[in-house]
């Protein structure tokens, strides 16, 4: 690559520092490998709602135990997995400087996937805070407290040690990230241990529903979504082989993004006891949040401009795309669903796990795809072992999301105006609870066939890269120096 | 890049420079929470403005984490909202009042199942003793899956006097009384004991030590303190239908 497509927009006599590769490939493999299992649990859980003795018999697999492993699966091990393989291949380059300290680099690597295990005892064993993506108990809250500080510690000091004076776009989200969720996670975890496994909140009733909502909201705006967009405006770029559309752009919808984000939690309370001026701010800042995601959006399909003719060729721009637009499309979706009289139709359905898996599957997913098949054959200094199988992963994979999608939809909406519906004599049409249920059989398969697609996808998409792997350099291409 | 913004004032003064950076993202990101979460956490969720909230006995709060541990709020919501549809079904709206003493709070996010907020007195306790064994018993066609286990496991006493001291330090007001071992160890009896006393009028033979039995008590307490007080405060609003939320 030339410096003319490198997207720090710096240039000019450096000496070639040696990056810490290895550390990326580790975390790539754990992406992949918690993806799928992430994505496994999912699919037996889709199928535990179409055929019930899919829960197995045993406490350990009952869908209120596999739920919660399979949300902290796909958020924090597939997902958290993908974003530090970014984060640590991007920031080097863009900072033409070595990791801080490999150390750090290394406890945070084996510390998370630690982390990550702990859960997957945990959350079958019944033992779980309740609160959602806050499941974990409070001695792996602790953990996560003393990883994310050796994260935050490396992350700092290789900003403080760069050789470049700016610090690009990606920088910036990626620095969200770290502040945000540190704050999120401390506060939403003040807790009164009990026993070992077992601790209650200190807040209590609708104060404890309010916090634990503004960090859930706010796990998904800066983990799930700004990181991932600084992911985006580093990798995208790379892919697409232009110039990011407009810095202004990011700075405006990076600040206002960051600002509005964290004022959403309440649109998850809408109609419950909380204070209706929370519940309003929540909405409106919802409402509000459509502009800084859409200038995202638009700053990332625009960068794309006089690329498009490849999008024929390439599977990289290809996940980028569909990746951005189902950003796009759940930004959208999201604050309409924060209206009050759309929440009262959608609330407690399934449009909301349609709306989620909008984001997870479309945009995580994809963006995580579409980064990992541009860094492998540079990682592994070889070449990709299949484009084709790429391309095949692509459309299994879309074609899943938008069976999984429009299934849910269907179903959410259905089962909302079956529970509202009443009769000439103002009583409940469907006062029998399971007739509302029994009605969204048929979209439950059609999710499970559309998630099974999606599972496929990520089991082709390791093969690949165990096959790239097999044909790699050695080792010693671990610590590669910068172009 | 074809374009120059070296010399814009933002990149000299926060893009070059990390620790201005992430200050100004601190503060960014602070507003928000900090204006909805204050004005909530200092003003106390007052039970006494509901007539008859009152803690949990020992053998529900048991109950309680039984319910919190099998992940039943990942089914089930514990939040009516004011709508004439859902006070049709499930009872009245769920007022803030109600949830004074949650630690954590179960309101859900997802209906798989019915909302068991006022699930209290609905059901005689041997409803609920055949639905979590075999819940197509009870409701045919049901999707929920069996908890056999909860009729072999026990509680553990000990545990549940730990759990009553934990609530006291989080500011649940029980009386100092009922906090000692060997009042907790009494209670938890008692109760059970009445709970295996009307399911052996529906001849089943319970044994007072068990999950379930927490479980029955816990559920069974949902959604009925302040139940006459919060039906007075409806009738004299004069409709089921409110805009809810208000505190």
């Amino acid at each position: 690559m030339s410096q003319q497509q490198n997207p720090s927009h710096e240039s000019g006599a450096v000496v070639a520092p040696v990056y810490d590769d290895a550390i990326t490939k580790k975390f790539v493999i754990a992406t992949v490998g918690w993806g799928a299992i992430g994505m496994l649990i999912g699919v037996i859980l889709a199928l535990q709602l179409a055929w019930w003795p899919a829960n197995m018999g045993t406490p350990w697999t009952t869908f209120g135990r596999l739920r919660p492993l399979h949300t902290n699966a796909v958020i924090f091990a597939f997902t958290g997995n993908f974003l530090f393989a970014g984060i640590y291949y991007s920031m080097q380059r863009l900072l033409k400087v070595r990791m801080f300290n490999d150390t750090l680099s290394a406890i945070h690597f084996w510390g998370w996937q630690a982390i990550i295990v702990a859960q997957v005892i945990a959350l079958p064993m019944g033992w779980t805070q309740s609160r959602e993506y806050a499941e974990a108990i409070w001695p792996v809250d602790l953990a996560i407290t003393v990883i994310w500080v050796v994260f935050a510690v490396n992350f700092f000091g290789t900003v403080f040690t760069r050789k470049v004076k700016h610090l690009y776009v990606a920088i910036w989200f990626y620095m969200s990230m770290v502040i945000t969720i540190a704050v999120l996670h401390i506060v939403n975890n003040l807790q009164l241990p009990v026993t070992m496994t077992k601790s209650y909140s200190i807040f209590p009733g609708m104060t404890d529903a309010l916090v634990q909502w503004w960090y859930g909201h706010n796990a998904v705006g800066f983990l799930l979504t700004t990181p991932i967009l600084g992911v985006m405006y580093y990798f995208l770029p790379k892919a697409a082989q232009r110039p990011v559309y407009s810095y202004r752009l990011s700075i405006i919808h990076f600040w206002a993004l960051v600002f509005i984000y964290i004022w959403a939690g309440p649109h998850h309370l809408l109609y419950s006891g909380l204070p209706d001026w929370a519940q309003t701010l929540g909405m409106a800042f919802s409402l509000a949040l459509i502009a800084p995601s859409w200038g995202g959006m638009l700053n990332g399909l625009l960068t794309l401009r006089g690329a498009w003719h490849r999008l024929r060729t390439d599977p990289i721009l290809k996940f980028w795309v569909v990746a951005i637009s189902f950003y796009g499309m759940s930004t959208f979706e999201g604050p309409m669903m924060s209206i009050r009289a759309v929440n009262a139709l959608s609330h407690y359905t399934d449009w909301t796990i349609g709306h989620v898996h909008g984001g997870a599957l479309g945009w995580v997913g994809m963006a995580g795809f579409a980064t990992i098949y541009w860094m492998a054959p540079r990682l592994w200094k070889t070449k990709l072992h299949s484009e084709s199988l790429a391309t095949a992963h692509f459309w299994l994979a879309t074609i899943g999301i938008v069976l999984y999608i429009v299934a849910m939809w269907a179903a959410g909406i259905t089962q909302g105006l079956m529970w509202r519906a009443l009769d000439e004599s103002g009583q409940l049409l469907y006062p029998n609870f399971m007739d509302t249920v029994n009605t969204l059989m048929p979209f439950y398969w059609i999710r499970l066939v559309g998630g099974l697609m999606y599972l496929t996808g990520i089991l082709m998409l390791g093969y690949n890269l165990a096959m790239t792997i097999s044909t790699a350099g050695s080792a010693e291409h671990d610590v590669a120096a910068a172009k | 890049m074809s374009r120059n913004e070296t010399d814009h004032w933002h990149r000299r003064l926060i893009e070059g420079n990390g620790a201005r950076l992430a200050i100004f993202t601190t503060i960014a990101i602070s507003f928000g929470g900090l204006i909805e979460i204050l004005p909530m956490a200092s003003l106390k969720a007052n039970p006494h403005t509901l007539e008859g909230i009152e803690p949990y006995t020992p053998l529900e709060l048991a109950g309680r984490d039984i319910y919190v541990s099998e992940g039943c709020y990942n089914c089930h919501s514990q939040m009516i909202r004011p709508f004439r549809s859902e006070t049709l079904r499930y009872g009245e709206w769920s007022r803030a009042e109600e949830y004074a003493y949650e630690h954590p709070f179960q309101l859900g996010s997802r209906r798989i199942g019915p909302d068991l907020h006022r699930i209290g007195g609905k059901y005689p306790d041997a409803w609920h003793y055949e639905h979590m064994r075999d819940p197509r018993s009870t409701s045919p066609g049901s999707i929920m899956p069996p908890y056999t286990w909860l009729h072999t496991a026990t509680y553990d006493v000990g545990e549940i006097y730990k759990t009553v001291g934990a609530m006291v330090t989080l500011g649940v007001p029980y009386d100092a009384s009922e906090t000692s071992l060997e009042a907790v160890t009494s209670s938890v009896n008692e109760q059970a004991a009445g709970i295996v006393a009307r399911l052996g009028e529906s001849g089943i033979d319970a044994e007072p030590d068990r999950q379930i039995v927490a479980l029955i008590a816990y559920l069974q307490r949902l959604g009925v303190d302040g139940r006459e007080a919060i039906e007075a405060a409806s009738a004299d609003a004069g409709d089921a239908e409110h805009t809810g939320g208000a505190l």
